[in-house]
């Protein structure tokens, strides 16, 4: 991770100045407006705002319990918003199903990948999407070209594969991860949810996923990237927005932030520093030891959670 | 402000493509391992050990006609192996299947005697019977979401009294009268239940059945959407939903699949003895449920063949009669069939463990 490239950084910031809209001009694919959710009388999301741009990484950073699973949950379609409201292509939207998202494009690698761990590799990229050739008392699967798209797919997005009748669950976490994306983006995703892909997997796996999520955004795609990792967030996002107790505690281009001040903002951010100087009061703690405030000017620690 | 963790943009460096690249970590391997891997193979080498073994022991087996009687007892159960193993892929289990055959005998066997029509009402009667309760385990399935496991629990000892009850209410007897004068019972006799003459062996054409049915199944399970659909449904149901698979229509239609068996043999049955003795049945559906795991279906679902259960069902119907042929005696054959049970599966899962090891 540490292995930065100054020049590469500058002009990811060159391309997009202000995290505004994607140089093509076009609008977001995906727009969310005061959007919302009440479960009963718990509101686990209230007022967010997010925009999804083509060729965009937008990163929704949270803890556990912060409402990045409601919110991913409404724009992939398995829940509906009760308040605010969700637009796609500029025009309000409520999906009653994973199906109406899927049809405009919004495709969800969730964390279990959706994938069948026994079935071989190239049966799992086309399930519920099978090729077929010959008319209907003899249509069967067209396993060859199936065979030859999913290779060709698979390699576009940078995953070779010797043998692609090996059952799914033979490979490593990292390329399973990576066929769940290149299935989705193979499947017309024009908006790609990636829920936690990282959570799991190792560094050097997390680095592999990393890499095909830029890969996607090279292609195009909107792409919105839920973790609680902002290091991973930091590495490929364009676009950040912290989620606190079901409201956008940060929404700022990459421009606009660091990744300590990210890093700040996932910790607690505000309640730490009451926390310190609570403390400070408290006394018997050294506080000068601990992570600092954003706007402290001193280089901040960096809290180990949610490295894998 | 020092910041040294930067993105590196790693889509600049190109993913690799083109093809004709290999990975080079996994070494192919040998044919003869990727063989074993499959989940036919071992009850393959389970049947021909348990047939040379006869062939030694039983001279008798090695006759033409022993042998059509072997694979006649083994079509019988092997007709109903298949569903059964279908829906066993598919992630669940129809414990009613054994009594399921029959009712539908019973159903054909009673609307054509006391209504006195032709038998081919009945046996339209019975398949319509048959599907229905097919399709009621896999809509209470679906909808209450129990395992299929209580349901066809349910199902199964439901349908066992009702066969009682009914047959003594209606026919004042526990068997069904015989139908052998009805009209188009001949017919009807010729498709579920005649025989054919090879050379100068006399073979079942229920073994003929069985082997087209095996064959549709396979190609249906390996070659179409919907095969590729089951694997789906009892590998990962939650996954198989999220990628647009109709879960629902899936399973219901794999118990209708079993309710279509249990006609079929059903009506083998009726057209074979003229008549049913409504307390059969019990503890059929485990042989069909064994046939299944020894042909190497996967108990929890998601893996394994069509064709594996045709040996299955092959091992049964070569010992059951093999025993008799040997001239032991023929209690010895449950006994038989626990060890071969637990010997195919213990098999099948070491075969399975060595060959699908990375």
């Amino acid at each position: 991770m540490t292995t930065a490239d100054p020049q590469k950084t500058t002009a990811v910031a060159e391309k997009d100045p202000a995290g505004g809209p994607a140089p093509e001009g076009a609008g977001p694919l995906v727009e969310l407006r005061g959007a919302g959710k009440s479960y009963g009388n718990i509101r686990a999301l209230h007022g967010v705002d997010l925009a999804v741009h083509p060729g965009r990484v937008t990163c929704v950073l949270g803890d556990n319990g912060a409402g990045k699973s409601t919110l991913i949950k409404i724009i992939s379609g398995l829940h509906q918003h009760t308040e605010g409201e969700v637009l796609v292509d500029g025009t309000p939207v409520r999906f009653n199903t994973p199906r109406e998202a899927l049809a405009k494009g919004i495709a969800t690698v969730y964390q279990d990948l959706a994938t069948v761990p026994l079935m071989p590799v190239w049966r799992n990229f086309f399930l519920g999407s099978e090729m077929t050739k010959g008319p209907w008392p003899v249509r069967r699967l067209d396993i060859a070209r199936m065979k030859r798209t999913a290779d060709e797919e698979l390699r576009n997005m940078g995953i070779v594969l010797d043998d692609l009748e090996q059952p799914l669950g033979t490979l490593s976490g990292g390329q399973r991860q990576s066929v769940a994306i290149a299935r989705a983006v193979y499947f017309g995703a024009r908006v790609l949810i990636l829920d936690e892909p990282t959570a799991a997997l190792g560094v050097k796996q997390s680095g592999v996923v990393l890499k095909y999520i830029a890969a996607a955004r090279e292609r195009g795609l909107g792409v919105i990237f839920i973790t609680h990792n902002p290091h991973h967030a930091y590495l490929v996002g364009d676009h950040f927005s912290v989620l606190r107790l079901g409201t956008l505690e940060l929404s700022a281009a990459r421009s606009e932030v660091s990744l300590e001040q990210l890093t700040n903002h996932m910790a607690g951010g505000a309640e730490l520093d009451a926390l310190k100087h609570e403390l400070e009061r408290a006394g018997g703690v050294d506080v000068e030891a601990l992570p600092g405030a954003p706007d402290a000017g001193e280089p901040a620690g960096t809290p180990s959670e949610g490295t894998a | 402000m020092d910041v040294t963790q930067q993105a590196a943009p790693a889509a600049d460096t190109p993913p690799a493509s083109g093809t004709g690249q290999r990975d080079g970590r996994t070494r192919q391997r040998s044919l003869a391992l990727r063989l074993l891997a499959r989940p036919e193979v071992g009850v393959f080498l389970g049947a021909v050990a348990v047939f040379v073994f006869f062939l030694v022991q039983a001279p008798t087996v090695r006759q033409g006609s022993s042998m059509a009687t072997v694979l006649y007892q083994a079509s019988t159960i092997g007709i109903m192996a298949l569903p059964v193993a279908l829906l066993m892929i598919g992630g669940e289990f129809d414990l009613s299947a054994g009594v399921a055959v029959i009712s539908s005998a019973l159903t054909a066997a009673m609307i054509s005697f006391q209504l006195t029509m032709n038998v081919w009402v009945g046996v339209l009667v019975a398949l319509v019977l048959s599907l229905a309760v097919g399709a009621f385990n896999g809509w209470m399935m679906v909808r209450t979401g129990l395992p299929s496991f209580l349901v066809t629990l349910g199902t199964f000892l439901g349908l066992q009294g009702v066969n009682l009850a009914v047959t003594k209410l209606v026919t004042g007897n526990v068997a069904t009268d015989d139908i052998s004068d009805m009209d188009g019972f001949d017919q009807a006799k010729s498709v579920f239940s005649s025989s054919f003459h090879l050379g100068d062996v006399q073979v079942k054409i229920t073994v003929v059945w069985w082997l087209v049915f095996a064959a549709l199944a396979t190609w249906v399970l390996l070659r179409t959407k919907y095969g590729n659909w089951i694997f789906a449904v009892g590998g990962n149901k939650d996954s198989a939903r999220a990628v647009g698979v109709p879960v629902t229509f899936t399973k219901i239609s794999l118990f209708m699949l079993v309710g279509f068996g249990a006609w079929f043999v059903g009506m083998h049955q009726l057209f074979a003895f003229n008549t049913v003795q409504s307390g059969e049945g019990v503890g059929q559906e485990l042989i069909y449920i064994a046939a299944a795991v020894i042909g190497g279906c996967l108990l929890t679902g998601g893996y394994g063949s069509a064709i594996g259960p045709v040996f299955g069902a092959f091992m049964f119907g070569m010992v059951s009669q093999g025993i008799v042929f040997a001239g032991w005696n023929p209690d010895w054959f449950k006994a038989f069939l626990g060890v071969m049970l637990l010997g195919a599966t213990l098999i099948n899962l070491w075969v399975r463990q060595s060959a699908t090891r990375r």
